[in-house]
């Protein structure tokens, strides 16, 4: 099971940091979660009807993947191979459950607004994903590196997105009005608008930065 | 790592147990905070649709499945107000929570949106401070409100696009007003004056 | 009547797919083909009317009475695993030609997040065993409704030119952009 995948035979220390900052780095274009691997779809179109509910999501589910690919990454070689899949969702659903109940208490009008996509961060296909690529292969620390990279580029995908709906759709941004709302085709933080924004920019995505 | 049934059941057992552990540890520190959370939230509704006030009594009712919860806010002894939480299952979105405060006279003094998961920039616009819902209801009698939407033969004007939102909301006051009657009833029970006085201040209404 | 609104308003109005995001994954990778998306509608529907009446049991008898309501995520996401394995067991001795058919959907329900959502939306909205029951079996619908049509619409496109940046998802997406502007001219129905 255990192949460090980064880990070259005598990495200077340069080269290790190197490699541990291209590990965060490659979750945010080469493997963005969310215009590369179309992953997590449904809260990314779900909770994105503005740019801060965009930022919150990504945000929770950020944390919930860097913790569960610790803790997966810690586990991993005490776990039979059969329940592999119903122990990283045990601990992935804990992790949700936790991320839950601490938004509840601190952020409660964020917790309101992402509505049912908090607990449903427990199906996101992104962590159990990692999980199972990279957690049950990987140390810790790198574990915690790709997930604040996968979470970063999840986070950045979904600001944007949300970012966009919002100044198209409300004439907004953060919630700051822009004074042109009377004049924005309110269809962009509807249902529709969300797949036509994320369909646009997967093609800008795909056109300027997928190489 | 090989899998057999012992070490399967130990594995899942021990991942369970320490998992619902910590969740548990969590739900008792976040417990509190959430609980002052859902008062603080109360309260800042409470200041916002009744006049000002010392103190408040609650008390809660299930009416068709939804707890209802009236606040009877007195100051120096005497009643100023009823503020009543109330909501409606039926919104597009999920159940419309509200909060709407009365007089004694039963005149709609504010109505502040508590809870909703209503279409963004659609039915969310019944949160806003001015809105043709509120508008409807605020600075009214509410005997003297059919609260249905126009669609329906109502008075109440409904929001653009957002029918079953609107509808939501009316229906939430419409029952706030329904608790609000218990608790002045009960009150002009208790104080024939004040059932007097309200029955005069309402004539004078009319006449104005 | 009551019951009327709640089938209409969860397979058009409030179309789960459509209008509230939710098991979009499966929307977007199964619905290449008609005759998939149709097995793959069936098997959720089977599911996901199984699961809330378990979830809803559950809930009722089990997590309320003993006050550990915040348990609720991790119950039902196992539940609903343990329920899909089952599903596919029993299946597979009872009657095979079903097994065929649905079979190899069934892996794949699990981590669709519609099932989940409905079992946590079912009970926030608070209803009772039947109305939940009508509520998840008519979202389901709504799905597997969502699913047929958009694979019927990416049957005829496949003999479509599509510009480079345009292939794959970002066509399918914009595609499903107009079927929900469709779908939004129910929103006037219940």
């Amino acid at each position: 099971m255990e192949s460090n995948v980064t880990t070259q035979a005598q990495p200077s220390k340069m080269e290790a940091l190197r490699q541990k900052w291209a590990l965060i780095w490659k979750g945010i274009i080469k493997e963005n979660p969310t215009f590369v691997l179309v992953l997590g779809m449904c809260p990314t179109l779900g909770t994105t009807t503005s740019a801060t509910n965009g930022f919150g999501m990504g945000v929770a589910t950020m944390a919930v993947l860097i913790m569960s690919n610790m803790a997966i990454s810690l586990i991993k070689n005490v776990v039979p191979d059969k329940v592999r899949i119903p122990a990283f969702i045990v601990v992935i659903a804990s992790f949700v459950t936790v991320i839950d109940m601490l938004m509840q208490a601190y952020v409660p009008s964020l917790y309101a607004a992402l509505g049912v996509f908090i607990p449903l961060i427990v199906v996101n296909c992104i962590i159990l994903g990692r999980a199972e690529a990279f957690a049950s292969k990987n140390g810790v620390l790198d574990s915690a590196l790709d997930g604040l990279g996968i979470g970063l580029g999840f986070t950045l995908s979904l600001t944007t997105i949300g970012a966009v709906r919002e100044v198209l759709g409300s004439g907004a941004i953060f919630g700051l009005s822009l004074g042109i709302a009377d004049y924005m085709p309110l269809v962009f933080v509807l249902a529709p608008g969300g797949f036509l924004v994320l369909g646009f920019l997967m093609v800008l995505f795909n056109k300027f930065l997928k190489k | 790592m090989e899998s057999s049934l012992k070490n399967m059941v130990v594995v899942l057992g021990t991942i369970t147990l320490i998992s619902s552990a910590a969740v548990g540890v969590v739900n008792m520190i976040t417990a509190e905070p959430i609980a002052a959370a859902k008062v603080q939230a109360v309260n800042d509704a409470l200041s916002l649709v009744l006049p000002p006030y010392e103190s408040v009594v609650s008390q809660s009712d299930e009416s068709d499945g939804v707890t209802v919860t009236t606040h009877t806010a007195s100051q120096g002894g005497e009643v100023v107000g009823y503020a009543v939480e109330s909501a409606s299952k039926n919104g597009f979105g999920g159940a419309v929570r509200l909060m709407v405060g009365f007089d004694k006279q039963g005149r709609i003094l504010n109505i502040n949106v508590l809870e909703q998961k209503e279409t963004p920039g659609l039915g969310t616009k019944m949160c806003d401070a001015e809105n043709p819902l509120l508008a409807s209801f605020k600075d009214k009698l509410a005997a003297e409100v059919k609260m249905s939407v126009r669609k329906d033969g109502g008075d109440v004007d409904a929001l653009t696009a957002a029918t079953i939102s609107s509808r939501a909301y009316a229906e939430a006051v419409a029952r706030a007003y329904e608790a609000y009657k218990v608790a002045a009833g009960l009150q002009s029970e208790a104080n024939a004056v004040s059932g007097a006085t309200q029955q005069t201040e309402e004539g004078g209404y009319d006449g104005e | 009547m009551e019951y009327f609104a709640i089938i209409i308003g969860a397979i058009f109005v409030n179309n789960v797919v459509l209008a509230q995001f939710l098991g979009i994954c499966p929307f977007l990778g199964v619905s290449s083909k008609v005759e998939t998306s149709m097995g793959m509608g069936a098997a959720v529907t089977f599911v996901m009317a199984l699961s809330s009446i378990v979830v809803w049991l559950i809930q009722e008898y089990i997590l309320v009475p003993l006050g550990i309501e915040y348990m609720q995520t991790i119950v039902f996401i196992l539940v609903i695993a343990a329920l899909v394995q089952m599903v596919e067991i029993v299946l597979k001795k009872v009657s095979l030609s079903l097994y065929q058919a649905l079979g190899i959907f069934l892996p794949l329900i699990t981590t669709n997040c519609a099932v989940l959502g409905v079992a946590i939306l079912m009970i926030q909205k608070e209803y009772g065993l039947l109305e939940g029951l009508a509520y998840s079996t008519s979202t389901a619908l709504g799905f597997a409704l969502a699913l047929v049509i958009f694979a019927g619409l990416r049957e005829r496109m496949e003999f479509e030119e599509v510009s480079q940046a345009f292939q794959g998802v970002p066509i399918a997406l914009i595609t499903a952009s107009l079927l929900a502007m469709a779908f939004m001219g129910f929103s006037g129905l219940v």
